[in-house]
C-alpha cells in the first residue's frame, strides 16, 4: 500500500510541472475508461443484469406476464422430474439428449473435418485462392438460409432422393428428415456443412503460422509426414484448437434458427434443442418461469464445461 | 435566462400537444393479415373507417408471423405504450384482460346490441368480468372435410355419415392409387384433425367435458382411448412424406387431386378460391363424419387495450366498424370463415359458407358450439400446447398405444394446468 503511495508521489511533480500537459495526459489516461464506458454499462446491464433477472424469474410463477412474487423452485422440479422420463420422451428429454448428440458430433466433426481440409489446402496446391472460398462461403449465409436450402435437399419427395429415384436408382432411401429417430443428425449435417469451412480458415491461419525451420529439422532428422502432423504440427496448433473449440461451442448451443428452417422442430418435437424448448415454453405456451429455468441450466452447463477448459487451457501460458 | 428559456418552450410544447391530442383521428393496428386475401379482406376496414375520417396505421411487426406479432405486442404492453387494438386469439384476451391492460366497450356494446347477436361461447373470451374487452371478427370451425370431387366421381363415393363409411371411402381411394387422406405432420394439424376425431368418436357431451372442461374421467376414459385408436386408423392412410408439411401444400395436393381428402379449419377454403375452385363442382365441403349439427370453432378478435382518453374515439369507431353487418359479410365472404354474429345475411356467401352460417346458428342455439382445444378455444396455451404435444408424439410414434397416450395425455394437462 506503501509503496503505491510513493509511487504517485514520485510521478505526481512531474506531470505537475506543466499545467496544461497535465490536463492532456490525465485526458489520455481517461479516455479509454471513458470510450469503453457505455459498451461496458450496456454489457453490465444487457447481459448480466438480465441474467440474474432471468434466474430471479425462474423462481417465481411467471406465466405470461413477469410475476415478482418467489413461488420457489416449482420449475426446476418440474424439469428435474421430466430429465428422467424417456418412454415416451419428454420434451425437455428430447432437447437435452439431443443437445449431447449435436453439440459432440457438430464440434468434432468439425473440427476433424476443418483441420483435414487445412491440411490439404497447405499442400502448396495450384488454385488454393479459388478453393478457400468455396469452403469458406457456406459460413456468409445465416442459418436460415442454409436450413431452408437443406430442407429441400434432403426432403425425400423433392431432393435427393427423389432425383436419384428419377435417374433410375429406385431403391435408394434417404428419409432422415422425417424420421424422428434420425432428424437431429440431419442437423448436424446441415450445421457441418456450414462451419467447418471456417474452422478450415482457422487451422489454415494456424499452419502457415508454423514456423518452416522446425518442420525441416524434422524431415532431416528422418520424421514421415504423418509423425510430422502427428508429433510437431497438431501440437503447436493447440491454440488454434482452443479457438475453434469456443467459437463452434456457442454456435452449437444457439443453433435455434437452424432447427426450425430445417425440420420446424421435427415429427412430435423430435429436433429440439434446448434453445426451441426455452422460446416455446417462454412465448409460446406462456410459462416463462419454466422457459427461465431452462435457460438458467443450460447456463449453467455451458459453464461447467467451458470454464474449466478455458481454466485449464490458459494456466499453461506463463510457462 | 436559459432556464426560463427552457421553461417557456416546455411548456409551449406540452400546450401543443394536449391541443393535439383532443383529436387523434388514428386507428393504430397490430395485426398479421398482410398476405393475399386476407390484406383484401382487412382493406374492407380500413375504407369504413376512412369515411368516418378515421386514419389506420399499422403498428409494424418483424417476422410477419403470428408469434411475432404476440412478442411484439407483449413488448409495447410491457412499455405502456397500447396499440389501439390487437388481433388476437382466446386465451390471449383473457391474459390481457386478467393484467388490466384491455379497455371497456361495454356501452358501445349496449348500443349495438352485440350481447344477442354474438354467439355465447365467443363471449366467453370477448368478455371479461362483465366488460366487453374484444370484438370479434370471424369464427371459423375446424370439423371439415374438403374433397376433391373430380377424385370423389372417380372413385364413386358418396358423403361419409360415420367413422366407419370414411374409412371405407378411404379404403376406396386407396385402391384407385390415390393417396387418401391429405395431411401435413405439424403437430398444430394433427392436433386440428383429432378435434374432430374426438367429436365424432364421443359425441357433443363428451367433446365438452374431456376438451373444454378437461374432465379427468373423459380424459382417462375408453372413449378418449378409442378416439386415439380411430386416429391411428386414420393416419395409415397419409403418404410416407407427410411429416412437416405445412397445411396449404397438404390442400393442395387435394386441389390438385393427388390427395382425396384433407381434414382442415374453413380457412382451407381459401386456398381453393385462391386457385379458382367453386364449392359444389370442383371441391366439396361436408362436416366431418359424425359431427354434423356441432362446431367446434376458434375465431379472431380484435383486442381493445385501455388506450388515453383522446384516442378513445377512434377505439369505439373501429370496433363498431368490425362488427358491423356490413363488414362481417364483407370480410368473412373473402377470409372463407363465417360472421362472428348470428344475424348477418348469408346472400353473399358460397355454399359452404352458407352451410357453414346456418350450422353455427343451429349450434349457437343448440349449446353444441364448442372450442377446439387445438386451436386455443378450449384450454390455455399451456394445456393446449401439452395436447399438441402428446398427439403429435402418438402420430410419430415417440406413444406406441393408445393406452399408453391416454395416461401421457392426462399427465401432460395435470402439469400444465
Amino acid at each position: 500500500m506503501s509503496t503505491v503511495a510513493e509511487t504517485t508521489a514520485k510521478l505526481t511533480p512531474e506531470h505537475d510541472t506543466r499545467p496544461g500537459a497535465s490536463v492532456r495526459s490525465r485526458l489520455q489516461d481517461l479516455l479509454p475508461k471513458i470510450v469503453l464506458a457505455p459498451s461496458f454499462a450496456a454489457t453490465i446491464v444487457f447481459v448480466y443484469g438480465f441474467i440474474l433477472w432471468t434466474i430471479y424469474l425462474s423462481f417465481t410463477n411467471s406465466k405470461t406476464f413477469p410475476s415478482y412474487d418467489i413461488t420457489g423452485a416449482r420449475a426446476y422440479q418440474r424439469l428435474w422430474r421430466w430429465t428422467f422420463e424417456s418412454d415416451p420422451p419428454s420434451s425437455w428429454y428430447t432437447s437435452i439428449t439431443n443437445m449431447g448428440i449435436f453439440g459432440f458430433l457438430y464440434i468434432l466433426i468439425c473440427l476433424a473435418l476443418g483441420l483435414f481440409l487445412a491440411i490439404l489446402l497447405d499442400q502448396k496446391i495450384r488454385g488454393e485462392g479459388m478453393l478457400r472460398p468455396i469452403y469458406l462461403y457456406p459460413m456468409a449465409l445465416s442459418f436460415i438460409v442454409t436450413g431452408v436450402a437443406w430442407k429441400w435437399f434432403l426432403d425425400p419427395g423433392l431432393g435427393l432422393e427423389q432425383t436419384l429415384h428419377q435417374w433410375g436408382w429406385t431403391s435408394f432411401h434417404f428419409d432422415w428428415i422425417k424420421n424422428k429417430d434420425f432428424v437431429i443428425y440431419t442437423v448436424v449435417i446441415a450445421g457441418v456443412w456450414q462451419a467447418s469451412g471456417f474452422i478450415m480458415a482457422m487451422f489454415l491461419a494456424g499452419l502457415r503460422g508454423i514456423d518452416g525451420e522446425i518442420m525441416k529439422a524434422a524431415q532431416i532428422d528422418g520424421a514421415t509426414t504423418f509423425q510430422l502432423y502427428r508429433r510437431i504440427v497438431i501440437p503447436l496448433l493447440r491454440p488454434v484448437f482452443l479457438s475453434a473449440f469456443i467459437v463452434l461451442a456457442h454456435l452449437a448451443i444457439k443453433s435455434y434458427d437452424l432447427v426450425v428452417a430445417l425440420t420446424s422442430g421435427g415429427p412430435g418435437g423430435s429436433a429440439w434443442l434446448p434453445s426451441n424448448f426455452m422460446y416455446e415454453f417462454t412465448f409460446k405456451r406462456n410459462e416463462m418461469a419454466v422457459g427461465s429455468a431452462s435457460a438458467v441450466i443450460m447456463l449453467m452447463t455451458l459453464t461447467a464445461i467451458i470454464v474449466p477448459y478455458l481454466y485449464s487451457e490458459l494456466r499453461e501460458k506463463p510457462r | 435566462m436559459l432556464r426560463k428559456l427552457l421553461i417557456g418552450t416546455a411548456l409551449a410544447t406540452s400546450f401543443a400537444f394536449s391541443a393535439h391530442a383532443a383529436d387523434v383521428k388514428e386507428v393504430q393496428m397490430l395485426h398479421w393479415w398482410t398476405s393475399g386475401g386476407e390484406a383484401a379482406a382487412l382493406n374492407v376496414l380500413k375504407q369504413d373507417l376512412a369515411k368516418e375520417g378515421y386514419a389506420w396505421k399499422d403498428v409494424p411487426v418483424a417476422g410477419g408471423g403470428g408469434d411475432a406479432a404476440m412478442t411484439a405486442l407483449k413488448a409495447m404492453v410491457a412499455a405502456g405504450n397500447y396499440p389501439t387494438a390487437s388481433q388476437m386469439l382466446g386465451y390471449t384476451v383473457l391474459d390481457y384482460a386478467a393484467a388490466g391492460v384491455m379497455g371497456d366497450l361495454t356501452e358501445t356494446a349496449k348500443k349495438e346490441g352485440w350481447d344477442k347477436s354474438v354467439p355465447a361461447a365467443l363471449q366467453k373470451f370477448s368478455v371479461y368480468d362483465g366488460k366487453w374487452v374484444a370484438a370479434p371478427v370471424n369464427v371459423h370451425s375446424v370439423n371439415w372435410l374438403w374433397i376433391n370431387k373430380a377424385v370423389m366421381d372417380k372413385i364413386g363415393g358418396t358423403e361419409p355419415k360415420t367413422f366407419d363409411e370414411f374409412i371405407a371411402l378411404l379404403d376406396k381411394a386407396k385402391a384407385a392409387g390415390v393417396i387418401p387422406l391429405a395431411l401435413g405432420g405439424q403437430n398444430w394439424q394433427e392436433a386440428t384433425m383429432f378435434d374432430s376425431v374426438v367429436l365424432s368418436t364421443g359425441g357433443p357431451e363428451f367433446y365438452k367435458k374431456a376438451m373444454n372442461d378437461l374432465d379427468d374421467e373423459s380424459l382417462k376414459s375408453d372413449t378418449m382411448k378409442k378416439s386415439f385408436d380411430n386416429l391411428a386408423k386414420l393416419v395409415t392412410y397419409v403418404d410416407p412424406n407427410f411429416s412437416g408439411r405445412d397445411w396449404n401444400l397438404a390442400t393442395a395436393m387435394v386441389i390438385k387431386g393427388d390427395a382425396l381428402v384433407q381434414v382442415m379449419g374453413d380457412w382451407a377454403k381459401g386456398e381453393f378460391h385462391a386457385a379458382n375452385k367453386t364449392p359444389g363442382t370442383d371441391f366439396l365441403c361436408y362436416r366431418f363424419p359424425g359431427t354434423d349439427g356441432t362446431v367446434v370453432y376458434n375465431s379472431d378478435m380484435f383486442g381493445m387495450f385501455n388506450v388515453p382518453d383522446d384516442r378513445k374515439a377512434a377505439q369505439v369507431a373501429l370496433a363498431t366498424a368490425t362488427l358491423s353487418k356490413s363488414f362481417q359479410s364483407a370480410f368473412n365472404v373473402v377470409k372463407g370463415s363465417v360472421p362472428a354474429r348470428t344475424d348477418v345475411p348469408d346472400t353473399d356467401f358460397d355454399a359452404c359458407g352458407k352451410k357453414g352460417i346456418a350450422d353455427l346458428k343451429k349450434a349457437n342455439e343448440g349449446g353444441t358450439l364448442f372450442g377446439s382445444l387445438a386451436q386455443g378455444y378450449g384450454a390455455p396455451p399451456a394445456v393446449a400446447n401439452a395436447y399438441k404435444d402428446v398427439i403429435s408424439k402418438f402420430v410419430h410414434g415417440q406413444i406406441k398405444t393408445s393406452d399408453e397416450a391416454v395416461t401421457e395425455l392426462v399427465k401432460a394437462i395435470d402439469d400444465a394446468k
